[in-house]
């Protein structure tokens, strides 16, 4: 981190986690970096036609089902989080 | 190595279609995507055929397109969401034929991600805003207006975020002239991201909310918010707002929310009514299976407005709802018709519907009626208790409807589309061709076809009628210069002429005044209503009233060559003299005093048309024995006097002066173009500076074995030119540019345009003693397609060594086997149960199969005959097995005796990746390979994905593993197996002892077998990860192979380490190695790397021209065919470089997409040229284009032919 960045950074970051979501921090757990992952696969699957349809076909629905399976599926694609140790 | 690549076969998937009148005339066009494309069509309401406008790539991916219209024009605009970060709005200008970029507005990063907007668009009806939005988080709103001088504005964006929210669809409110509202479908994820339990999760609301855009304070509010059902997926606009005149209501506004098996109609503050989605009442349908709309349209009449929505089963409902005033009173919906399933629907006020497939052709329908009157049930709201919201969690109950044939629309045109291209292959199985044929495996499910492609144009014949004699030319002519079709037709045999009229029927005609006992050399309407006909001795011109003027050859002399053109008339003499002869205004035809002598035989001649408004055309081409050409002059000043000669490497047989419009030369004017055919089949094509006479940028081109004949035609109103060797070719002007295509029909010998009530713009040739009549219906298609149709998605075929046969896999999932829908269908019977047969008889290619659960499976292995272009026979696979992979295999145990072995697997499920058994499936050929006999199956357990002949055994991917098998006499046995593969084996390759594995998700790995010590050992990776799809050996050490991505690359093997591999007789060296960067101890070098946009589901290294250079051929999912073409010079290589990069500063995106980062998406482009951006220089404006040129130290014209020369040597194309 630059010298001029140092100070002022922290103050910032936490400005530039609510606009860049999906961007890493420090603290974060495996959970949320999975899911993120995800979020953003399905994200780009979706957002590139050729690959929507290799999937389509291998899978044997329409177009239409598949992106709608795989909108639903950003909502928790790898399951609740795990419960927190401390309480 | 460094590589060209160029795209022979655009993409033919749509994406996104919308329609408008895009051009402000009264017709309505429209706008189609291809992914990387943009098209415009136009469709004939009187013909109901589509004809492309335009069609331009964009360097990007286009995500989304609408179309808006401000308030009170005539004109569409088009707005693009695509992965450039940046919203374009694009008009479209019909005088220049081409799109231009209004506005472009950058928003975000590029690519296609989370919270990027671009994924959805949403339009305000009136045209005054639009909202942009990303899957997730991310909506913009632009306001749109016009300023002073009405043009088009834009506004900075306005901001509609709503963190932790999944967008599932947005689309804009018809609310009439009150401020903008659009509704947005989101899920909220950030309470059942925290809630361990898992309740937050089930208990998450799919939200409609409305946002306002308000005008007077330029802001975007969040004005409504409510849970709506949690399977919806899809929101249609509704109309609303009241008319200006009177108060009268449009419609009730709101939207319809098309959930799972349901429609809800939905508005602020209104009562909700809800509607079932009918279904089909199968005897096999599993009735807890959901159904949901994949694609809508609404369309508004006068005072009236429907909705067409399609479900995934392809079956069209149609939505009404009745209002009084704004207050909906039934939502009603009824089944229409069934078509292909859609990506976008389009209605085009002229009645058509064009419905852009997702896979497969598409098509325009022409709507016969509305379905308003007729027996099918209709289901209204009304009839459900509080209009169907009684308990808004619990389903309807079912509503049914019986599937029929077309009732309300007619089919009225189809766009072929490769889309998408499972598998392909590259032969030439044709007898008496000389180039090969694309043979693809296309489509889904059952309107899979297999298709045999061929370079040129299809020929459509209308008569064909066998002559007395063999002719050796053929004219037809007009009587008069007014009329509008063609009366005559003149055959010349060799001792005789023939005159037919043409009329209700065509027959023999005596009184022409013609000279029937001689042959003919040339036949010409001349002046306004007389007619001419050159034979050996002499010149008659017929006039109108039947009298002849004959001028007569000077004795022991012959006229060997003619030319002529409505005012003039050139021969050639026996004695190398030439004899001028030009009308003058009293219609008669005058010698020139002097005869110009040559000094050599004269075998060709030729004059252009007379130009509009003008007396002659002041240049004669003369081509004589001594291996020239000379241009020599017409002009009263200078008559007969020579002015420029080209030297030739062979004497001429056939010259052709024409002028056609090539807008790569000359974008206002015709350009003069003078053909040279040859007699060792070489085409040359020089352009003539029509001041002074000389002859520049000479192009070539080899056609065919024999002598070429050129022969001036009419296509589409312009003159073209039929070009005859031992492969008829057609030099045609379409949309500006000149293309020069092979015909695809029997080789003519001579050839004439023929113009009739029936055939405007036909053409009448002669192949032997046969006289054929045909037209050229479909100009610009390249690519001859003929298609043979499969039951299922085809997966992978394979040829076979000695005969003909292909044998093609096909599969499908979420199918049910024929079997097994004989034994549900017994036991179904045997339960007592009613089997609706009707139903089951309904055809499978129109209405698609019953959709059966995950891990269902139908299967089969085909057997084709790509000549006959025929199914000649059919296994279909039992025991829910389904096929992924076959080879022919000749097995040393057997002596070499040819097997066919399928890996199938059963009860597969996709994700987890698993199966209850995995087999090889060994079969022997019977009957010439028309038959296939099971010798025997083997087991295994995984999925079999890859497997090829190697060393006169098996090498197969069994899920991970790669294994080595011989053949035994129960089943084929296991010999040895490398099992360190990450993830499943999806290609092979093999040349020697050398296996190069295509690993799903690590690239390609080099493997080799070590026949002493039995050992498979890998021996070099890639660097990087990479999602393999396709791949095929270049030579010993490479490997060109492409990605899930779209990307294309080429690794190579350092030849040391290969040479010590091979060295290495036990592979201990390799096995005693040190791993390198946790893989094996060698890697490969990336050579090459280019982003096609396109999936790239097979690669060759193929000739596609006889005797030509070997390019990497690659097909798309999404229907492309190209080529990478291997530079064979340093000097090319700098040269088309420094284009490209003129070119990238030059041709900017339409989309807004930097060239260099779309072809370098996943990694930088890598010694890879783009040809098609290269190849619109031709587009580009003179002065750009002589800047360009004058950088490279060339001439435009040199630049041009460079480019037409690495097209045409590469592919032929």
């Amino acid at each position: 981190m630059s010298s001029e960045l140092r100070y002022t950074a922290n103050t910032q970051l936490e400005h530039l986690h609510a606009r860049y979501t999906g961007t890493g921090h420090a603290d974060l757990t495996k959970y949320e970096w999975i899911t993120h992952q995800h979020r953003d696969s399905l994200a780009s699957i979706m957002g590139h036609p050729p690959l929507l349809s290799y999937l389509a076909i291998a899978d044997g629905e329409a177009m239409g089902r598949v992106r709608f399976e795989m909108t639903e599926r950003m909502l928790q694609p790898c399951g609740p989080p795990p419960r927190k140790d401390d309480d | 190595m460094h590589l060209y690549n160029l795209t022979l076969q655009p993409p033919t998937a749509v994406t996104q279609a919308v329609v408008g009148n895009f051009s402000g005339a009264r017709t309505q066009e429209i706008i189609i995507s291809h992914g990387t494309r943009l098209e415009l069509l136009r469709p004939d309401v009187q013909t109901g055929k589509l004809s492309t406008v335009i069609t331009t790539d964009v360097f990007g991916s286009i995500r989304s397109l609408a179309a808006f219209r401000l308030t009170g024009s005539t004109k569409d605009y088009a707005i693009l969401g695509s992965d450039s970060g940046r919203i374009v709005i694009l008009d479209y200008d019909p005088k220049t034929t081409s799109f231009v970029k209004l506005h472009q507005e950058t928003f975000g990063k590029s690519g296609a991600r989370r919270i990027v907007p671009g994924q959805y668009l949403a339009t305000d009806p009136k045209g005054r805003s639009v909202m942009i939005a990303a899957v997730e988080k991310a909506k913009l709103v632009y306001i749109l207006n016009r300023d002073a001088a009405s043009n088009l504005t834009i506004s900075s964006p306005l901001e509609a975020h709503k963190n932790n929210a999944i967008i599932h669809n947005v689309v804009g409110l018809d609310v009439g002239f009150e401020n903008p509202l659009f509704a947005a479908l989101e899920v909220d994820y950030s309470e059942s991201d925290q809630d361990p339990t898992g309740e937050a999760f089930n208990a998450a609301d799919k939200m409609l909310t409305y946002y306002e855009l308000d005008l007077g304070l330029n802001h975007v509010v969040r004005k409504w918010s409510e849970p709506t059902d949690p399977r919806a997926n899809l929101l249609v606009q509704v109309p609303g707002g009241q008319v200006a005149s009177s108060d009268r209501f449009d419609g009730p506004s709101g939207v319809l929310v098309c959930c799972e098996d349901h429609i809800i109609y939905r508005h602020m503050d209104r009562p909700q009514h809800r509607v079932p989605i009918p279904r089909r009442k199968h005897p096999l349908e599993d009735p807890s299976r959901g159904i949901i709309i994949v694609a809508a349209v609404m369309h508004k009449m006068k005072g009236a407005f429907f909705f067409l929505l399609q479900s995934e089963d392809g079956d069209l409902f149609k939505v009404t709802i009745d209002h009084e005033e704004d207050e909906v009173k039934a939502l009603k919906i009824k089944y229409f018709d069934t078509v292909p399933v859609a990506s976008n629907l389009c209605i085009l006020k002229s009645g058509f519907l064009f419905v852009a497939a997702e896979f497969g052709n598409h098509h325009l329908y022409q709507f016969q009626k509305l379905g308003d009157d007729d027996e099918e049930p209709e289901f209204s709201s009304t009839s459900y208790p509080a209009l169907g919201m009684a308990n808004p969690t619990a389903p309807l109950l079912h509503a049914h409807f019986r599937p029929r044939a077309l009732e309300n629309l007619a089919l009225a045109d189809e766009l072929e589309s490769l889309d998408p291209i499972m598998d392909s292959k590259v032969m030439n199985v044709l007898p008496n061709s000389d180039t090969p044929q694309i043979f693809a495996a296309c489509g889904r499910g059952s309107r899979s076809t297999f298709r045999m492609l061929r370079h040129g144009l299809d020929v459509e014949e209308s008569v064909s009628s066998e002559l007395p004699g063999i002719p050796n030319a053929v004219w037809t002519t007009k009587q008069r210069e007014s009329d509008e079709f063609d009366s005559y037709i003149i055959l010349s045999f060799v001792n005789g002429t023939l005159v037919l009229s043409i009329g209700e029927t065509i027959e023999e005609v005596q009184d022409t005044g013609f000279l029937s006992s001689a042959p003919t050399l040339a036949v010409q309407q001349i002046g306004a209503d007389a007619l001419l006909q050159v034979h050996p001795h002499g010149i008659r011109h017929v006039l109108a009233d039947r009298r002849v003027n004959e001028w007569r050859v000077p004795d022991r002399r012959t006229i060997v060559a003619a030319t002529t053109n409505k005012r003039q008339v050139v021969v050639a003499l026996s004695s190398a003299e030439l004899v001028y002869f030009e009308l003058d205004l009293d219609g008669q035809l005058n010698e020139y005093q002097d005869r110009k002598a040559m000094g050599s035989t004269v075998l060709a001649l030729s004059v252009a048309e007379v130009p509009e408004g003008r007396q002659r055309t002041p240049y004669l081409a003369v081509g004589c024995e001594d291996q020239t050409v000379r241009i020599i002059s017409l002009d009263p000043e200078s008559t007969l006097e020579t002015i420029s000669l080209q030297a030739l490497t062979a004497p001429p047989s056939s010259i052709c002066i024409t002028d056609m419009l090539d807008a790569s030369i000359n974008k206002a004017q015709p350009t003069m173009f003078v053909n040279i055919g040859l007699q060792n089949g070489v085409l040359l094509r020089t352009v003539l500076d029509p001041i002074n006479g000389q002859l520049t940028d000479t192009r070539t081109r080899f056609l065919g074995t024999r002598p070429i004949k050129l022969l001036r035609v009419q296509i589409q109103q312009s003159p073209a030119i039929l070009a005859l060797s031992s492969r008829s070719w057609l030099n045609y002007t379409h949309q500006n540019l000149m293309h020069f295509t092979p015909l695809i029909f029997e080789n003519l010998d001579y050839a004439w345009s023929f113009s009739a009530e029936l055939s405007p713009e036909g053409f009448i040739g002669i192949t032997g003693s046969m006289l054929r009549i045909f037209q050229i219906p479909k100009l610009g298609m390249k690519l001859k397609q003929d298609a043979i149709p499969l039951s299922c998605t085809p997966r992978k075929f394979i040829s076979h060594p000695t005969n003909r046969f292909l044998y093609l896999i096909e599969g499908d999932h979420r199918v049910l086997s024929e079997d097994a829908i004989n034994r549900q269908l017994a036991q179904l019977r045997q339960a007592g149960k009613s089997v609706d047969e009707e139903m089951l008889q309904l055809p499978s290619e129109v209405f698609g199969r019953v959709k059966a659960l995950a891990g269902t499976w139908a299967s089969a292995i085909r057997i084709i005959d790509p000549v006959e272009a025929k199914t000649v026979g059919i296994v279909h696979l039992d025991n829910n097995e389904a096929a992924f992979c076959l080879a022919v295999v000749p097995f040393a145990a057997r002596g070499g005796e040819l097997h066919l072995v399928v890996g199938t697997a059963s009860d597969t499920l996709l994700a987890p990746r698993s199966c209850t058994s995995g087999f090889l499936r060994t079969y022997t050929f019977t009957q010439d390979g028309t038959g296939l006999e099971l010798l025997h199956k083997t087991e295994l357990d995984d999925v079999p994905l890859a497997m090829i002949a190697f060393q006169g055994r098996l090498v197969a991917g069994v899920g991970k593993a790669l294994r080595v098998y011989e053949m035994g006499t129960k089943k084929l046995l296991r010999k040895v197996e490398n099992k360190t593969f990450s993830s499943p084996i999806v290609t092979l390759n093999t040349q020697g002892s050398r296996i190069l594995v295509g690993d799903m998700q690590d690239s390609i790995f080099y493997a080799v077998y070590k026949a002493p010590e039995n050992r498979l050992l890998i021996f070099a990776d890639d660097m990087q990860p990479r999602w393999t799809v396709a791949a095929t050996m270049i030579d010993y050490c490479t490997v060109a192979a492409s990605d899930r991505f779209g990307n294309i690359f080429v690794n190579r093997l350092d030849q040391k380490v290969s040479d010590q591999v091979d060295d290495d007789p036990t592979g201990a060296g390799i096995l005693h190695e040190k791993g390198q960067l946790m893989g094996a101890p060698h890697k490969t070098k990336m050579l090459c790397h280019f982003h096609i946009g396109d999936l790239v589901t097979s690669i060759h290294k193929v000739s596609l021209v006889a005797g030509g250079r070997e390019v990497l051929l690659y097909t798309g999912i999404h229907g492309t065919i190209g080529v990478l073409v291997p530079f064979v010079s340093k000097e090319d290589v700098d040269f088309i470089s420094t284009l490209e990069q003129h070119m990238r500063t030059e041709q900017i995106s339409l989309v807004g997409r930097d060239h260099l980062a779309w072809r370098g998406y996943y990694a930088p482009v890598k010694a890879v040229v783009d040809g098609d951006l290269c190849e619109t220089y031709a587009r580009l404006p003179a002065s750009k284009q002589s800047s360009i040129a004058g950088e490279l130290d060339r001439t435009v014209g040199e630049v041009l032919k460079k480019l037409e020369q690495l097209r045409i040597t590469a592919s032929g194309f």
